[in-house]
């Protein structure tokens, strides 16, 4: 899976979690709190569906690798390809 | 002790045949049920009264995502409530505003909705929602609303099974006259059709309606009566001390007159006609007025076999000897909305006050002799005299009784 798949996948996820967000100018490098309204249930949100969706398990002290979408990419291209994917 | 006289300036609510009042009081004068067959969990098709409200009118995508049915009802009658009361909102001081809804339950739809998500991950709980909790805080629906309106003053809800809809405004009553508030939105609400447990434990106890033709499932007084319809829906109602809402040049719908609460003490489910008869007594005690003073007597009737003729043994025990008044029934129509059977009850009858006219009990083909109450407004809408005072009947499991009686205003 490429950053960009992983970019997708995570611009997927907010889609679904915050439905009222125009997501289609969303700055990769900036951070995704300072585009959307986004809380911290909802950081916990995307959490839970890479776990859910992906098999993916990010510990809370990596959190903050999910600040950016690609600090999101950079942190998981490695857990996926771990998956195999 | 002088108390305030206490006023209702607007309504807002959801039923499973009308989504505010113009649309519900028609639907209960032209005899159109709110009731179908609706799919749940475990059990496939059951028979509901299913709300139909535009539930993006109030709230976002995402707080509807994040939120409860019950949030989402309170939330849409506390809007439609405040706009109806014509208040200028913008103005209040949101933390002088109380927010107090009556619930029968609270979060067992949340939580069977995470069990069955759960039983899809192997049970694994690390894939409990973390919004679990928030969700099934007892105050959940009035939370939501205060999330939602930014009201800051208390928001709470008020378990009380299926007495519940009517004490939420006796709350309020209360909270106004102790000066703790200045403007209420108060009522009852239920999501409970979105629980399967509550119908499998009403089917359980041989209390679950069935019908081949859903509007006819719900028929309080007939003798083929076999149980209630579970429904969903809120009314909420706009409530001020009078000096407020005359300050402001507020239509008035009706002044809380007088309210009684008890507990029969006597059986988890099984009703006690002594206890509803004392409860309506002391209500009418309470307002100051006479048996004989009560226009409407909403029944709280459920469609069970015993519950109904406890419930008109009652009524006649109460009104001892004095003329029944007018006696009607809504849940023929929309089913038992649980919490907000109460406020949505009320509401119906409300604008009785004006048109004269008593929206009547359908479904009665039958009439069980044992519920033959002389004064039944039976299948068609009757028109009479004098509306100026209306008490409304709501009882619950573990046996508690409200009664609350709304008078036509008059300066």
């Amino acid at each position: 899976m490429t950053k960009d798949d992983i970019k997708k996948l995570i611009i997927e996820i907010i889609a679904d979690i915050a439905p009222d967000e125009d997501l289609s100018g969303l700055k990769p490098d900036v951070r995704l709190r300072e585009q959307l309204q986004l809380d911290s249930m909802d950081f916990l949100d995307i959490v839970m569906e890479l776990r859910k969706r992906h098999g993916i398990e990010v510990p809370e002290a990596d959190y903050m690798q999910l600040a950016t979408l690609d600090s999101c990419a950079n942190y998981l291209e490695p857990k996926f390809a771990a998956k195999g994917r | 002790m002088n108390l305030s006289r206490i006023v209702i300036t607007g309504v807002g609510l959801t039923a499973p045949n009308g989504n505010n009042l113009p649309e519900f009081r028609q639907a209960l004068l032209t005899a159109k049920s709110g009731v179908e067959f609706f799919e749940t969990r475990h059990m496939g098709k059951v028979l509901a009264g299913v709300c139909k409200f535009e539930t993006t009118r109030y709230q976002s995508r995402k707080e509807l995502r994040v939120g409860t049915r019950a949030g989402s009802v309170s939330i849409y009658c506390s809007h439609e409530a405040v706009n109806d009361s014509k208040i200028a909102w913008d103005r209040v001081d949101k933390g002088r505003v109380g927010i107090y809804l009556g619930i029968t339950e609270h979060g067992n739809v949340e939580t069977e909705n995470e069990i069955a998500s759960l039983a899809t991950f192997g049970n694994d709980t690390k894939f409990w929602s973390h919004y679990h909790n928030p969700r099934t805080v007892a105050n959940n629906p009035a939370g939501e609303a205060s999330l939602n309106l930014g009201v800051t003053g208390p928001a709470y809800t008020i378990g009380a099974a299926c007495a519940a809809g009517n004490m939420g405004l006796i709350h309020a009553a209360q909270m106004l006259r102790l000066g703790e508030i200045d403007f209420a939105l108060a009522g009852g609400v239920s999501e409970s059709i979105r629980s399967f447990g509550i119908f499998a434990a009403f089917k359980s106890q041989g209390a679950l309606a069935h019908h081949v033709d859903p509007t006819k499932a719900s028929r309080p007084f007939d003798k083929s009566r076999n149980g209630i319809v579970v429904s969903e829906g809120g009314a909420i109602y706009a409530m001020e001390r009078l000096e407020d809402a005359k300050a402001r040049g507020a239509k008035i719908y009706g002044e809380i007159a007088g309210y009684a609460v008890n507990s029969d003490a006597s059986d988890y489910v099984l009703p006690n006609p002594v206890r509803q008869a004392e409860c309506i007594r002391q209500a009418i005690k309470h307002a100051g007025m006479t048996p004989d003073q009560i226009d409407i007597l909403n029944a709280h009737a459920t469609s069970t076999p015993l519950g109904d003729v406890q419930e008109c043994q009652a009524i006649t025990s109460a009104f001892n000897g004095f003329p029944l008044p007018h006696v009607n029934n809504t849940k023929s129509f929309i089913g038992h909305a649980m919490g907000a059977a109460g406020s949505l009850e009320l509401a119906g009858n409300l604008p009785s006050f004006d048109d004269l006219v008593v929206h009547p009990t359908i479904n009665v083909d039958d009439l069980d002799p044992q519920c033959a109450l002389s004064t039944l407004v039976l299948n068609q809408p009757q028109k009479v005299k004098r509306v100026d005072a209306i008490l409304n009947n709501s009882f619950g499991m573990l046996g508690i009784n409200s009664a609350l009686i709304v008078k036509r205003y008059i300066d």
